[in-house]
């Protein structure tokens, strides 16, 4: 694999964008969650909600940060890196991420404003309000980049001009099939991220026998929120994976490790998949299951990899890996909430030292689950960028050069490496101390503080 | 019009809506971010403590507002002009890279300076990246004026085209310019001492963007032929000139009067008239000297869906916000003595 243009280009859009994922995919549910927690405070009045509230506020605040910092970054590489793609698919993918920038992103940063600085501004239905709306933009945001995403992935609503892929049906590209199942898969995706990041900040602070009320708000919120969602996410998975089967054969094939057309069809659970020699090692295999799992009979034909012309073949190791990740993410956390609400319910939970441990080290589970689910669809798609209208190396920027593109790489790797690293650090710190100590204002918003 | 433009097909309604929408949202981005820039560049040039922590206060509530302008300007752009994001972000890769790592270092150095660990990393991150995120985007200014080399609606250049005596020219200039911008804010929001500094330093950053400038228009009238034959053409764009002169005396004028309104209110005049004088120099081009807003715009029925959300409901959104958010927190500093 020679080290060109392309290669550099496609490596740092994933490294870009698999940064950028984890903090979309947290802030989402985060906003819904403080939304509803700034509710519950309204309603019961008690105090506690309020604590729990200042206390997630200030982790949205430091992950909106750096949300939008590696957001921008990625708008941008579709003109550095890809302008091909962005000329000939502009006037689709444009409007999209446009109206992803304009409605919701507005919405978020405006009202994102009165969260963090105008509680003693505002009159309290209108931060609750402010609440709200910044939930609703989080949701709007994903609802486009997630259109965008589903077009590239099932190109519907189109026509070509001049070699130009140009917009024939909003509507289908809008409502398509593939687009209403994905964005509320993501959603629920987020939601559960930040559930089991809440869990898992409620049993730290319980295993270290401080802020008692609060982890107990956080710890039945976080895993009672889980426990009703995660049914829901494996469901739209499933009717997800069936799209995959009906639009994208070869992505399907690719997940399953199917490498020749089987009738019924089998299903490996595990497996090594050989890509150069096109067979599985070390595979542990269902009988008849494949076709069960892909059409509902135990008996249909399904398609393997090499049915498709070999310039047509998507990786197989990535996809197959990632889904299983992902689906295990899934009942990891089906199991961790449903052993929570049983505790709870036996009145065990807080008690239960080793189920508190098992919740804390969960919290990654999301944003696992959501990494995987993004390599499974983006590695499945390859080698198309818009499936079956436009391949990858078709869409790379043509001027770019290797020393170029490799010099962007290494700046972006070395800035991240920064950032990140230190922004990991201050998440450590604000989840062990943001509760029980009062942390330092960020510089600068006390000078308004007084303000009458 | 000469008839080298009437042979060209006009733009449409609704392109010239999105091209006034994107030429509106760039200048409202550099006088909004322009300041927060140049407080960030300010911010810099002193060590004391107090003066730093007064510099993040006067902006801290704006500058995440401010920067959506950009996001805007790339949206929109994206959106209705594909082909010139398509050429322009490749043209300008390397300055590119430079202004996303500077805003980045500068959006994160909001959250994390007063967070503990080695805020030193951050405050330098803040002015550093301030400094770069200006100079490229005069950079920029200076590049299109010489002109950008494009074929089959690509970039054909190279990487470091851009990196000529005229961009940085213009790059040093608009430094200058935004650090104007910061001092007239901080002029404007300051009730301290950090006034009276803001106050000794502004004269010298509007000789320094007033010589920057007439030296980057001297290397126009010698080097770029495209903006010498339009401007010919258009003579009546010199009144811009004279306004940006006008505007020049109304910032000394009001910086040795202590009038603290006015340094801010007439480097906008001064911004306004520089705008105008290039806009004089490109129209018709969005890429100078290849493609024109016609040509690049994208089909009707992506500028008009475009339209009717983003155009009529989301722009004026921002706009009411923009207002709002400098409404709420107008005035001078609170300064609570902490």
């Amino acid at each position: 694999m020679a080290l060109d243009p392309l290669i550099l280009s496609r490596i740092q859009f994933a490294f870009v964008v698999s940064f950028h994922i984890i903090f979309p995919s947290f802030t989402i549910g985060l906003a819904a969650w403080l939304a509803t927690i700034e509710g519950m405070s309204l309603v019961t009045g008690r105090p506690v909600y309020r604590r729990v509230f200042d206390f997630w506020l200030k982790v949205f605040a430091l992950s909106f940060a750096m949300g939008v910092v590696s957001g921008i970054v990625m708008a941008f590489q579709f003109g550095t890196n890809w302008s091909v793609l962005a000329e000939r698919t502009g006037s689709i993918q444009g409007p999209l991420l446009g109206y992803e920038a304009f409605t919701a992103f507005l919405l978020e940063a405006s009202f994102f404003g009165i969260m963090l600085l105008g509680r003693d501004r505002t009159p309290r239905w209108f931060y609750f309000f402010s609440c709200c709306m910044v939930a609703l933009g989080t949701m709007a945001s994903s609802y486009w980049i997630l259109a965008n995403n589903s077009w590239m992935q099932v190109p519907l609503g189109h026509k070509i001009v001049d070699g130009k892929i140009i917009p024939d049906d909003w509507k289908a590209i809008l409502l398509g099939p593939v687009q209403l199942i994905r964005w509320p898969h993501m959603l629920l995706g987020a939601f559960l991220t930040t559930s089991m990041c809440v869990a898992a900040t409620g049993a730290w602070h319980r295993l270290r026998n401080e802020a008692w009320e609060e982890s107990h708000v956080m710890l039945d919120w976080g895993l009672g929120l889980a426990a009703v969602l995660i049914p829901a996410q494996i469901l739209l998975g499933h009717v997800a994976g069936d799209l995959v089967h009906k639009y994208q054969p070869a992505k399907f094939a690719a997940i399953e490790a199917r490498w020749h057309d089987e009738q019924p069809a089998s299903e490996v659970l595990v497996a090594w998949p050989d890509e150069r020699a096109g067979k599985n090692l070390y595979a542990i295999s269902v009988p008849d299951l494949g076709s069960f799992i892909a059409s509902g009979t135990w008996d249909s034909k399904e398609v393997g990899v090499d049915s498709f012309p070999a310039q047509d073949r998507p990786p197989v190791v990535v996809p197959f890996w990632a889904f299983r990740i992902m689906f295990g993410m899934g009942l990891a956390i089906l199991a961790i909430s449903w052993l929570g609400l049983v505790l709870r319910t036996l009145g065990w939970l807080e008690h239960a030292r080793w189920f508190l441990w098992l919740t804390l080290f969960s919290f990654p589970t999301g944003f696992i689950a959501v990494l995987c689910g993004w390599f499974t669809a983006e590695v499945g798609r390859q080698p198309w960028v818009v499936y079956g209208l436009l391949r990858t190396k078709d869409a790379v920027t043509p001027s770019l050069t290797t020393p170029v593109a490799a010099a962007s790489l290494i700046a972006y790797i070395l800035v991240y490496a920064l950032i990140y690293g230190f922004g990991a650090v201050y998440f450590h710190r604000l989840m062990r101390d943001g509760l029980t100590q009062k942390t330092r204002a960020a510089a600068g918003y006390d000078f308004y503080a007084e303000r009458p | 019009m000469n008839p080298a433009e009437m042979t060209q097909a006009a733009p449409s309604l609704l392109a010239l809506f999105w091209a006034g929408v994107i030429a509106f949202s760039i200048f409202v981005y550099v006088v909004l971010d322009g300041f927060d820039l140049g407080v960030g560049m300010l911010f810099g040039t002193t060590r004391d403590r107090d003066l730093r922590d007064e510099m993040m206060g006067a902006i801290s509530p704006f500058w995440d507002g401010n920067e959506t302008w950009l996001v805007v300007v790339g949206a929109s752009l994206f959106a209705a002009f594909p082909a010139v994001y398509a050429i322009f972000l490749p043209a300008f890769y390397l300055p590119v890279l430079l202004l996303l790592i500077g805003l980045i270092f500068r959006g994160v150095a909001f959250e994390f300076r007063g967070r503990g660990g080695p805020s030193s990393i951050w405050s330098t991150g803040f002015w550093l990246g301030s400094g770069v995120v200006a100079f490229v985007q005069g950079a920029a200014v200076g590049a299109m004026i010489l002109g950008v080399d494009v074929r089959n609606g690509q970039f054909a250049g190279g990487p470091f085209d851009w990196l000529r005596p005229l961009p940085v020219l213009t790059g040093i200039g608009l430094m200058f310019g935004y650090g104007l911008l910061g001092a007239g804010w901080l002029i404007l929001k300051s009730p301290t001492r950090l006034r009276d500094w803001a106050y000794q330093r502004a004269p010298f950053l509007a000789i320094g963007m007033a010589v920057s400038l007439l030296l980057a228009s001297l290397l126009t009238a010698i080097q770029a032929h495209g903006v010498m034959t339009r401007l010919v053409e258009r003579p009546w764009a010199a009144g811009f000139f004279v306004v940006g002169l006008i505007a020049l005396g109304g910032v000394l004028r009001g910086i040795a009067r202590r009038r603290d309104a006015q340094p801010f209110a007439f480097t906008i005049l001064f911004f306004l008239a520089a705008f105008g004088f290039l806009a004089a120099a490109f129209w018709p081009y969005m890429i100078p000297y290849s493609v024109t807003v016609a040509s690049a715009a994208a089909p009707d029925k992506s500028l008009s869906f475009l339209f009717w959300g983003a155009g009529v409901v989301a722009l004026p959104v921002v706009l009411i916000y923009s207002v709002v958010i400098h409404a709420v927190f107008r005035g001078k500093l609170q300064i609570s003595g902490h």
